[in-house]
């Protein structure tokens, strides 16, 4: 359902939106049921003149049952959550694949410094390109990024890549991303971070690589246009309405093969 | 002050309690009703306070930029002062004095059959400290640089450096005053513990302790055991703050993630302090209003001490994406999701507990119903938070803000509405207007689904919490999202104007109700068997309990009730 509202642009975007449509099924099959039972009840054993209630305790097995054998399937969603929940996790955060490119993100009060490790492929060397506020990545390349900060904590989060990293000052965090989807979207600050944490966003744009060498030329010699300036003040649309969803990670197909 | 011992009463009992001045029972009491008043009109002021900071932001968020009426321009700081403390209010001075110490207070001795707190005047001292809290934090408000607006859970380095807040003495204000509402809370806790030990009316059995009193009691003992590292934390957080230590600051050696440790070791017990005191409160009216027994009345005392016990092993699910080790999400994790067991089979009890019942919707009964049907599905979205992967993408998301809305909502205000308009007769001596409460009641639960639903969607939309302004980013600044922001600021301004119907029933009632007779629900437990209200002293003769608190619709009797200190045939 995530994809309807935001675009899919990494990697593991899918498992996420999966995860999600997983426990969806698996919690509103609970919530219908129990909520179904309490209106059935409430409905049913409302007050009528001349009836009187009845005397259960609910200590007797044969009570305890009704609540006893949904508790035991309670049980055993769990375990299926929690084992498709760690999968997920364990390729996300847990692991890092190898690298094709390297990019330092640095949160301050209240901006975005981004150093692009440059054609060598390493960080604090001559061809490393800096900007602020506009992050430009490669579509199909894996991306580590060293995460720091120069303040207080703050929350790498890019809601198109389903991801999301706090930033505290003394450490550096690794992580991983994979662009897979061309375009600009919003990068935000996702944790409190004083008066203008409401303001700290920027702009992460995925290049197809031709266009990713001529902004980084742009960058170098100067007649660069910055994205996050240039989005300001605009409004984009929802992923269903400026192209299909892809269909191959649609709900709809889902079903369709689970069928 | 204990009468547990006391197996031969006397009528001589009442004259220990001789009329008191206006001085000494209203401003100055140990009686622990009074008292339990003080705490419940104080957090009631306070409800009103944390209320109109929600109408401040949400008119922010809904017409940005605009000058909101009652209040004026929202700018990036006051609109984190005003999110700040409209959390802090709600949790520290609604939720915890209303419904565990002002309810505490009230219902502990009445319903186990005992004449006081056997500590009477450390109870008034408690609820002075908690006085001097509450002034504290509204005159951080007013300092120079405002109030403290660096989020409700205050994590430095942002807390504790002035450079990095803006809000130098807003930030060391906040922190003390949290700090000695603790203080007051743990002097309160231990009468509580004490007094449902020792003073218990003779023949009452540990179960034959209505759950009300049994899980304000557990949720005490849980605040009492977390409580310790953070106000450790806060002293250390005051320290960084004005003495110039390093705890929380890496340039000094010390670590931010430590007061996140510290923070959440209570926070998250602190979840089910507040949750324990209204799903005992709504035990005991289900079971009266459905004229049935508690279905499993030790299987869901039982659930109770298992969710107690597994909430202080899943701290770090708030924690899953600030920089600790990967791996040990997955304990957490493991950890999380086993609260739902005990919790499901609470709640399906509950539920049973209406089979075969013969329901009368009163207002009580349907606040009480109202709670488990929202509580649920704050249960439910609770699942996805706890799975690590998908808190990736929800952290700090309106998700969560809808998820945890969906719990503190029904917890604080319908379960506080559920105490209030069933123990009004008792404490005042006087019905409330039935029809008024049900304006109010689905005047309140309607329009709170409309604002929290649709705040789920925009969870899901990427929509991050404690932004003053989202027309800065394109992604969020679409016209749909805006429509349901509006949606949802509307709604709240519905659900806060048909607040006044409650004030004016409330008021009105309490000196020109009908008159309330002792028992006028025909509910069994002890605080019914005294007039209404209660004398100082509670009881002419203190009671003797036979029974316990849920015997309805016994077979073979007449009457469907069957009082806990009526002597058996």
């Amino acid at each position: 359902m995530i994809e309807y509202f935001v675009h899919r642009a990494s990697s593991f975007a899918g498992d996420i939106d999966n995860l999600f449509l997983v426990i969806t099924l698996i919690i509103g099959f609970w919530f219908f049921l129990t909520f179904g039972a309490l209106v059935y009840l409430i409905i049913r054993f409302r007050r009528k003149e001349g009836v009187k209630a009845q005397y259960i305790a609910g200590e007797k097995h044969s009570e305890t049952k009704w609540t006893h054998y949904p508790h035991y399937a309670v049980i055993a969603m769990d375990v299926v959550i929690i084992a498709i929940n760690i999968m997920v996790w364990v390729d996300i955060k847990q692991t890092l694949p190898p690298r094709d490119n390297l990019v330092r993100i640095i949160g301050q009060q209240w901006s975005w410094s981004f150093i692009h490790a440059g054609p060598d492929g390493e960080l604090d060397t001559q061809d490393d390109v800096a900007t602020v506020n506009d992050l430009h990545v490669q579509t199909d390349k894996t991306y580590h990024f060293e995460l720091q900060s120069r303040d207080v904590l703050h929350n790498f989060s890019v809601p198109a890549f389903r991801l999301r990293q706090d930033a505290v000052p003394g450490r550096t965090i690794s992580g991983w991303f994979k662009p897979t989807k061309t375009g600009t979207y919003d990068l935000q600050c996702a944790e409190m971070c004083g008066y203008g944490h409401g303001i700290m966003g920027a702009a992460i744009t995925v290049h197809s690589e031709e266009s990713y060498n001529t902004t980084m030329a742009q960058i170098q010699n100067g007649t660069y246009e910055s994205h996050f300036q240039k989005r300001k003040g605009t409004k984009t649309k929802f992923p269903s309405n400026t192209s299909k969803v892809d269909d191959e990670d649609s709900f709809a197909v889902l079903l369709a093969s689970v069928f | 002050m204990s009468q547990a011992t006391a197996a031969v009463q006397t009528d001589t009992h009442a004259e220990h309690h001789e009329e008191l001045s206006f001085l000494y029972k209203y401003i100055l009491p140990v009686d622990h009703k009074i008292i339990g008043m003080q705490y419940i009109f104080t957090g009631m002021i306070m409800a009103i306070i944390g209320g109109y900071f929600a109408y401040a932001f949400r008119m922010q968020l809904a017409f940005p930029g605009e000058l909101v009426p009652l209040y004026g321009l929202v700018g990036p700081g006051e609109y984190n002062m005003l999110v700040t403390n409209h959390g802090t209010i709600m949790i520290f001075w609604v939720a915890m004095p209303v419904l565990i110490a002002g309810f505490g207070n009230f219902l502990i001795p009445l319903m186990i059959g005992c004449d006081d707190m056997v500590f009477p005047r450390l109870n008034r001292l408690s609820y002075q400290i908690f006085l001097v809290s509450t002034l504290v934090l509204i005159t951080s408000f007013f300092v120079a640089g405002g109030g403290f607006g660096g989020a409700w859970t205050s994590y430095p380095p942002l807390s504790s450096v002035a450079e990095y807040s803006r809000t130098d003495w807003g930030a060391s204000l906040w922190i003390l005053a949290v700090a000695l509402e603790f203080v007051s809370f743990l002097l309160g806790g231990i009468n509580f513990i004490t007094t449902t030990m020792n003073a218990r009316a003779p023949g009452m059995k540990w179960m034959d302790i209505p759950i009300a009193v049994w899980f304000i009691v557990v949720a005490v003992i849980l605040f009492m055991a977390s409580v310790g590292p953070l106000v450790a934390g806060a002293v250390m957080l005051f320290m960084d703050q004005r003495l110039g230590t390093t705890f929380f600051l890496p340039s000094g050696g010390g670590d931010p993630l430590l007061w996140q440790h510290l923070f959440w070791f209570f926070g998250h017990p602190e979840v089910y302090v507040v949750l324990l005191p209204t799903m005992g409160i709504v035990a005991d009216i289900i079971s009266v209003f459905s004229r049935k027994k508690l279905f499993g009345y030790r299987t869901i005392l039982y659930t109770a001490f298992a969710t107690g016990g597994l909430s202080f092993i899943v701290w770090a699910h708030h924690q899953f994406i600030a920089g600790i080790d990967p791996r040990v999400a997955n304990v957490f994790v493991v950890t999380t999701v086993l609260i739902s067991i005990p919790l499901a089979e609470m709640m399906f009890s509950y539920i049973a507990t209406l089979y075969g019942g013969s329901i009368e919707f009163k207002t009580p009964m349907l606040w009480a119903l109202s709670f488990l049907a929202s509580f649920l599905i704050g249960g439910v979205t609770g699942i996805y938070l706890g799975a690590s992967a998908l808190d990736i993408y929800f952290h700090d998301s309106y998700f969560v803000l809808a998820h945890f809305h969906y719990t503190f909502f029904p917890i604080t205000i319908i379960g506080m509405f559920a105490a209030l308009t069933y123990w009004f007769p008792k404490m005042f001596g006087r019905m409330m207007n039935e029809t008024l409460g049900k304006i109010h009641f689905w005047g309140t639960f309607v329009p709170f689904n409309c604002i929290f639903l649709p705040l789920f969607l925009l969870g899901l939309a990427g929509q991050n919490r404690r932004v003053y302004n989202f027309q800065n980013y394109p992604d969020l600044a679409k016209q749909e999202l805006q429509d349901i922001r509006i949606f949802a600021t509307v709604s709240l301004i519905v659900l806060l104007l048909f607040q006044f119907v409650f004030i004016y029933n409330f008021f009105v009632s309490m000196f020109k109700g009908e008159k309330a007779p002792n028992n006028p629900w025909n509910a069994n437990t002890l605080e019914w068997s005294t007039s209404s209200p209660p004398p100082h002293g509670n009881f002419k003769i203190l009671p003797t309990v036979y029974r316990s608190a849920y015997e309805y619709s016994v077979p073979g009797r007449e009457k469907d009730y069957w009082p806990q200190n009526e002597p058996p045939e």
